[in-house]
């Protein structure tokens, strides 16, 4: 084996989303073993955010998820996982450093731009920045990456690895960033960092004071989504409709905006903490997920046949403003979870 | 959603990839269930990359016009704005702007021609004689 063949034996799962995928495998790597919806819900994923105001291609902000490294920065925090994070300012080090790492048999988290990402389909590569891998090896001058989205180990050249670690963009650079795990805890505050991830996400989708977040963000889209065809103008009004099924769907919600992902989470949290009555809210998640699917097919018939106007809007509104009711009354009940 | 209901439209990944997604399975447990597709989903990104050809096409007539230069056309088909052209070619943005235009275009030497070309992954020639490319689409 020649000094520049490196492969860590590494387990690779994929995954609905790249962040909760890359933890569960790295964490699995380490012997810790929490499914993608365990990680999800410890590290409180599930988010809403509606900011008109703030556009980013003439299109207005809206996300169904926490600001990227988010879910890592609470899973860690959570579990007591020692991890270092590393940013650098030349790309000649940052390529050093993850070599170095992979020597000693370190599976390396790694932020990257997926538009130059080249096993990537063409139609998902847009200027996306916050995508996450991890790099679990070197072969003849080619690195091993594992990521979450792809159902097996990709290869990446060294050219295209830098490229997209420092992919270059308008709101957020990956600069290079890479993480890794250096300690690992033995999990026997499990229960507790479940219970604290649930209390995070109800505190989130309800009490944050502007309505631009949570429950009241999903209020707020729904009253002025009627109006869009009027204020808008037809065309403009059917970008908006398609930007909110793609923020909704695009790459790895799991469906419906991580609806299914979390209602997956409770079902396994339920067995956790032995406290049954998380099915019945795991059943309840599963039914606003599917009403987060109807949303979409009724926007998809305005984007697809231009059909129906301003009687689908007003039909859209409605389902977000019954969705926001049930999942009020989700976290409302959520909120009130305690260790057993 | 139950197992039997995830969909299996026609997506966009190139058959590289299907998605992953949780549904119930016939006893109620959430399980994993992979999904070619979902036409909502498909549509709204087919939608989204209209937006980017129409624009680039509308870019493609100015160029052919001799209204803009060829580094508009490119930045256009690689979804770019001035801003993200500069930070990936390494140039200011006022120099940019300024190799948008058909006579500064025509004076570039080389060595800037070069970093656009290797931004826009193509090559040297197709930058020169961007007509040939232009006029095929």
């Amino acid at each position: 084996m020649s000094k520049n063949t490196t492969i860590i034996d590494f387990k690779h799962k994929q995954a609905a989303h790249c962040e909760n995928g890359v933890i569960s495998n790295l964490l699995h790597h380490y012997e810790i073993k929490l499914s993608e919806p365990m990680v999800f819900g410890i590290g409180s994923g599930l988010f809403f955010s509606y900011m008109p105001f703030l556009k980013l291609n003439d299109l207005p902000v809206i996300s169904f998820r926490p600001w990227p490294g988010k879910i890592f920065n609470r899973i860690t925090k959570r579990l007591g996982l020692k991890i270092q994070r590393l940013k650098f300012n030349d790309q000649t080090e940052s390529m050093d450093a993850l070599d170095r790492n992979l020597q000693q048999g370190i599976p390396t988290g790694c932020l990257v731009g997926v538009y130059h990402l080249s096993y990537f389909p063409q139609a998902y590569r847009f200027h996306f920045n916050a995508h996450n891998i991890v790099v679990v090896g070197r072969e003849n001058g080619e690195y091993l990456v594992s990521d979450p989205i792809m159902p097996d180990i990709e290869r990446l050249s060294y050219h295209d690895l830098q490229r997209v670690r420092f992919a270059k963009g308008t709101v957020f650079t990956p600069q290079g960033r890479m993480y890794f795990i250096t300690g690992i805890s033995s999990l026997n505050n499990l229960k507790e960092a479940i219970v604290k991830g649930i209390h995070q996400v109800c505190k989130e989708m309800l009490g944050i004071p502007v309505p631009l977040f949570g429950v009241k963000g999903i209020r707020y889209l729904a009253k002025q989504m009627r109006n869009w065809p009027k204020k808008l103008g037809e065309k403009k009004a059917s970008l908006y409709m398609g930007h909110v099924v793609r923020m909704l769907e695009e790459i790895g919600t799991g469906g419906a905006g991580f609806r299914f992902i979390y209602a997956a989470f409770l079902q396994e949290a339920a067995r956790e903490l032995e406290q049954p009555w998380l099915n019945d809210m795991s059943k309840e998640m599963t039914e606003a997920g599917d009403r987060w699917r109807e949303f979409g097919v009724i926007a998809g018939r305005i984007f697809k046949n231009r059909a129906g106007q301003e009687d689908s809007y007003i039909a859209a509104s409605e389902v977000l403003l019954d969705i926001a009711d049930r999942e009020e009354k989700i976290y409302r009940r959520l909120r009130q979870i305690k260790l057993s | 959603m139950k197992e039997k209901e995830v969909p299996q439209d026609e997506g966009l990944t190139e058959g590289r990839f299907e998605d992953v997604c949780y549904a119930l399975d016939d006893s109620g447990n959430y399980t994993i269930v992979r999904s070619t597709g979902w036409q909502p989903k498909t549509d709204a990104m087919l939608q989204a990359w209209d937006v980017i050809h129409e624009k680039v096409e509308q870019v493609r007539k100015r160029v052919l016009s001799g209204e803009l230069s060829p580094i508009a056309y490119f930045m256009e088909k690689n979804i770019m704005d001035v801003k993200l052209l500069s930070d990936y070619a390494g140039l200011p943005k006022r120099k940019v702007r300024k190799h948008l235009r058909p006579d500064h275009f025509d004076n570039l030497d080389d060595k800037i021609l070069t970093c656009y070309a290797e931004t826009f992954g193509i090559s040297l020639e197709m930058l020169r004689n961007f007509r040939e490319t232009l006029e095929d689409k």
